[in-house]
């Protein structure tokens, strides 16, 4: 929880890697410290000890000092490198996805408010439920600007992009209801654009899982689409004699493209190809596949990303495509039925008048 | 001898025509070739422009004091806070050292006429009120909510404010720039006095020098940026937007590709003012001069290599991250190097506190503060958490404010007595510098505290916990705000009552002291001969100064 005290100077320590963040904060002052304090007593002991004592005095002259001019070159550039190198070995230990996230999370902006669905099906807004100690991997996308997801207390945060897709992960060590902002200005009600993210031990979140289920999870919404309301069906099954290429097994897989060239399977490969079909064709096949573009919403895609996924053995929480992972989190979903469309408790259901004036 | 001369004519109070006198007619001012008329009437526009900016600062300020939206409500907020940034950063910073101070005393310096290209100087400065009152009209019609940065997919397809009639104004702007680098660098090249070799330049004359190699190899990005905004905006070719095939990312590349050069137009020419205050008011020559010149050349060559780290989580790519927070660690290096150099100058020196040395030193300390919390943003572990919160804010302020426009005021101080001819109150002068660096860093040292807590920057409302905080910042504000008037008004009160002050008040060696104040258009009565090395104080360089110290008796008594 937020500290109480008069002008906190730290925001919580919430996540595995804020002690981190916070080290290197550390670090970086008692640099700045011990660079401050001898240039400002330098500066004002030179400026009184040599102060002007005759008008129009010609000091001696002085022309520098190819050491001096050295060692204060070469010092502060070893400096920068320990900066540096402190800095990118935290970078990369927070924003290397691991391969291997207890839970996902699906998050998509929009012009003011964050709408998340977790793997098992359960939607919110404006607020995200995590639990303690598990690895959780967010998936982001937005319907209109630029938005961006900081969670201050985790010491981190991401750019959503329109147009694809940016991702961010975090381990909470501290049950608690933290600041969720958006940081990227996204327009009129741009500081309104956030809520809170409530860490809860196991046991409750697992309690407010089973009482905050949707209809259905990303991977059932997707076959919905899949099957029924979009078609693909039609063309991406039904064996050796189908006409568009075969889907399961392809996630986290290299695709031959025609052409020649080829390209990992990823989610931002799907998502593309069900939005710009003709840009990368499967090798062997015709570019015959339309364009969903405008008939899909952006949480529509993620759900037929999340199918297409789960055609490879990946069930939405854990990316590997060898189905060795365990999933707790989506052996819930079959678990829990019960429910109808509970849009997670209000909060954030603030009316976000469109803006969007084309 | 020129200063003698002077000083005699001075005593004998024969008037002469200066570049004021040479006309009076409107006409005169706004057809002129001289350079510093033209500098005149940049500065005359640009403080304009900066009451402007400074409006619009205080209404953030003022909205910020409490934590609802409440005096402001956000979608104002949001084109307050952009339209702060568009005039403060175009229209004022990036001409205010270069337009004015470079402008006037460039030439001088180096004992020209005039600029290489006069004509050129005039269009450049009607370019820039084309540019801005177009811009100005476009804020009076309801003006443009998408933060200075103008990103894409807001400001192409979402925000229905003005944005392409800022976007124009910005792009007129920006030839105002090109053609004032073009023309520093040929003049530089050309039009040096006889003996005023590279290394006898003042080093405020090199700082402008590398300053306009960035306006000259920046600027024309920005206005192909803005180029490619308009032809989405208008003929929907997808080049930034997603939905038709474009990539948002794309523009911040664009843009910081300029704008983060920009951020060198606007510190290198108040570096090289502050070489100027601190190696003058020592009256020692400066420590290292190659070594600030040279650094000057390698920020503005190093900081056309850093635009990424403005985007660390924008989605590039890790490893580019990476790339981007070792080239920044390295840009950081040549400004360390400056700081070593400008204290090491005040060492056996003869200090005097004169106002624009006030200002120096306080530029000192901002300027440290400023360039160190750059540390902390260009650490990309750690800046992933500060980008995008106050601790951008305050930085950018500490750097921009405490960096450019100190130095700035401290080059208007320094050389007003040599502009005008009057010297305005010392006592009023210190009073002021001295309120606006006890203003500036009350207004800004709070937001590095609120950066790192989180604080998000452009909120028209924020958490209750931050409250306390942005009062200190306020409070600050106003202070600042104070210290900020108060030259308008004993400036301005100089010009009509200020005493006489003299051709050379300080007894400094640079060319422009040894001509009138006012100066005679052409600058010089006949073309100096230069013979002594820059910042040489003795009488070597040709300073009567036996004849100051006579001429300080006759005052007083």
């Amino acid at each position: 929880m937020q500290t109480n005290s008069w002008v906190p100077l730290f925001p919580d320590q919430a996540s595995t890697f804020a002690w981190q963040v916070d080290l290197l904060y550390a670090y970086l002052i008692l640099i700045s410290v011990a660079f401050t304090i001898p240039i400002v007593v330098a500066v004002f002991f030179f400026a009184v000890r040599y102060r002007e004592r005759e008008k129009y005095a010609t000091p001696d002259e002085m022309h520098g000092s190819i050491m001096l001019e050295t060692v204060w070159s070469v010092i502060p550039f070893i400096i920068s490198m320990t900066i540096f190198l402190a800095g990118a070995y935290v970078y990369y230990d927070q924003y290397r996805i691991p391969d291997d996230p207890a839970m996902e999370v699906y998050v998509v902006g929009k012009q003011w408010m964050w709408k998340l669905q977790h793997s098992t099906g359960q939607r919110e807004i404006n607020e995200l439920h995590v639990p303690v100690g598990r690895k959780v991997k967010l998936t982001m996308t937005t319907e209109d600007v630029l938005h961006d997801f900081s969670i201050p207390a985790f010491r981190t945060k991401t750019d959503v992009v329109p147009g694809r897709y940016t991702y961010i992960w975090f381990e909470a060590t501290k049950s608690g209801k933290y600041h969720l902002y958006c940081a990227e200005y996204c327009g009129l009600n741009h500081s309104g654009m956030g809520g809170y993210v409530y860490v809860m031990e196991q046991r409750d979140f697992d309690n407010w899982l089973s009482g905050n289920v949707s209809g259905q999870t990303p991977v059932e919404q997707g076959r919905d689409l899949f099957e029924t309301k979009l078609g693909c069906a039609s063309c991406h099954a039904g064996g050796p004699a189908q006409r568009g290429a075969k889907l399961e097994g392809i996630y986290g897989h290299d695709v031959k493209l025609v052409g020649g060239a080829t390209v990992k399977a990823d989610d931002e490969y799907i998502r593309n190809s069900i939005l710009n079909p003709s840009g990368q064709v499967v090798e062997g096949f015709q570019p015959i596949m339309p364009t969903f573009k405008g008939q899909v919403t952006e949480e529509q895609l993620v759900s037929l990303v999340a199918y297409i996924k789960s055609l490879s053995g990946v069930t939405g929480s854990g990316t590997t495509p060898a189905g060795g992972a365990s999933n707790t989190a989506a052996s819930n979903s079959n678990t829990t039925s019960h429910g109808a469309n509970s849009n997670s408790q209000g909060g954030g259901q603030r009316t976000a008048p469109a803006n969007s004036n084309r | 001898m020129q200063t003698q001369d002077a000083i005699n004519q001075e005593v004998s109070g024969s008037p002469k025509t200066n570049y004021l006198t040479n006309g009076f007619t409107l006409k005169s001012w706004l057809l002129t070739k001289d350079h510093k008329r033209i500098a005149i009437m940049y500065l005359i526009t640009v403080s304009m422009f900066f009451f402007a900016g400074g409006m619009y600062a205080s209404a953030i300020r003022l909205e910020l004091l409490t934590p609802a939206s409440d005096l402001l409500e956000s979608g104002t907020y949001n084109k307050v806070f952009t339209q702060h940034g568009v005039l403060m950063i175009f229209f004022f910073l990036i001409p205010s050292i270069p337009a004015v101070l470079g402008n006037f005393f460039l030439p001088i310096m180096i004992g020209a006429k005039d600029l290489a290209l006069p004509r050129v100087n005039l269009l450049s400065l009607y370019i820039y009120w084309l540019g801005g009152g177009l811009t100005i009209w476009a804020l009076l019609q309801g003006g443009v909510d998408t933060g200075w940065t103008f990103y894409t997919p807001y400001s192409t397809t979402f925000s229905n404010t003005y944005v392409m009639a800022v976007g124009l104004g910005i792009f007129i702007n920006g030839f105002s720039s090109i053609l004032t680098g073009l023309n520093f660098i040929v003049t530089v090249h050309t039009m040096r006095a006889p003996g005023m070799t590279w290394f006898r330049m003042p080093l405020f004359v090199w700082a402008q020098y590398a300053t306009s190699l960035v306006m000259i190899l920046g600027t024309p990005v920005i206005a192909i940026t803005v180029l490619m905004l308009a032809i989405e905006r208008f003929a929907h070719v997808g080049i930034f937007d997603p939905s038709i095939g474009g990539d948002p990312i794309l523009f911040q590349h664009l843009f910081w590709f300029y704008s983060h050069p920009a951020v060198y137009i606007m510190i290198l020419p108040g570096m090289g003012v502050i070489s100027e205050l601190i190696s003058n008011f020592s009256r020692k020559k400066i420590f290292g001069y190659e070594f600030i010149a040279f650094s000057s050349i390698a920020i503005a060559v190093f900081g056309f290599l850093v635009w990424g780290h403005h985007m660390f989580v924008s989605g590039q790519s890790i490893y580019a991250g990476m790339v981007f927070s070792f080239l920044t660690m390295v840009v950081a290096v040549p400004s360390a190097i400056k700081m070593f150099n400008w204290t090491a100058t005040l060492y056996k020196g003869s200090v005097s506190y004169d106002t624009p040395m006030l200002y120096a030193i306080g530029f000192l300390g901002l300027f440290l503060i400023g360039g160190l919390t750059g540390l902390f943003l260009g650490s990309i572990g750690l800046t992933v958490h500060l980008t995008d919160t106050y601790f951008v804010v305050a930085h950018f302020h500490y750097v921009m404010v405490g960096g450019q426009v100190i130095a700035y005021l401290g080059g208007i101080h320094y050389w007003w007595p040599k502009m005008t001819g009057k010297m305005y109150s010392e006592f009023w002068g210190k009073i002021s510098a001295m309120l606006v660096f006890i203003g500036f860093n009350l207004t800004f040292f709070p937001q590095f505290i609120l950066g790192y807590q989180g604080m998000p920057r452009r909120y028209a409302s924020y958490p209750a916990e931050f409250q306390v905080l942005n009062i200190f910042s306020t409070a600050g504000a106003s202070v600042l705000g104070v210290g900020l008037i108060m030259p308008v008004i004993y400036l301005g009160h100089s010009l009509l009552y200020g005493k006489p002050a003299g051709d050379n008040p300080w007894m400094l060696p640079g060319l422009e002291w040894r001509t009138s104040s006012p100066p005679p258009t052409e600058n010089f009565e006949k073309t100096p001969i230069v013979t002594w090395e820059a910042y040489e104080f003795g009488e070597e360089s040709g300073l009567d100064l036996e004849e100051a110290r006579k001429r300080d008796l006759a005052t007083i008594s």
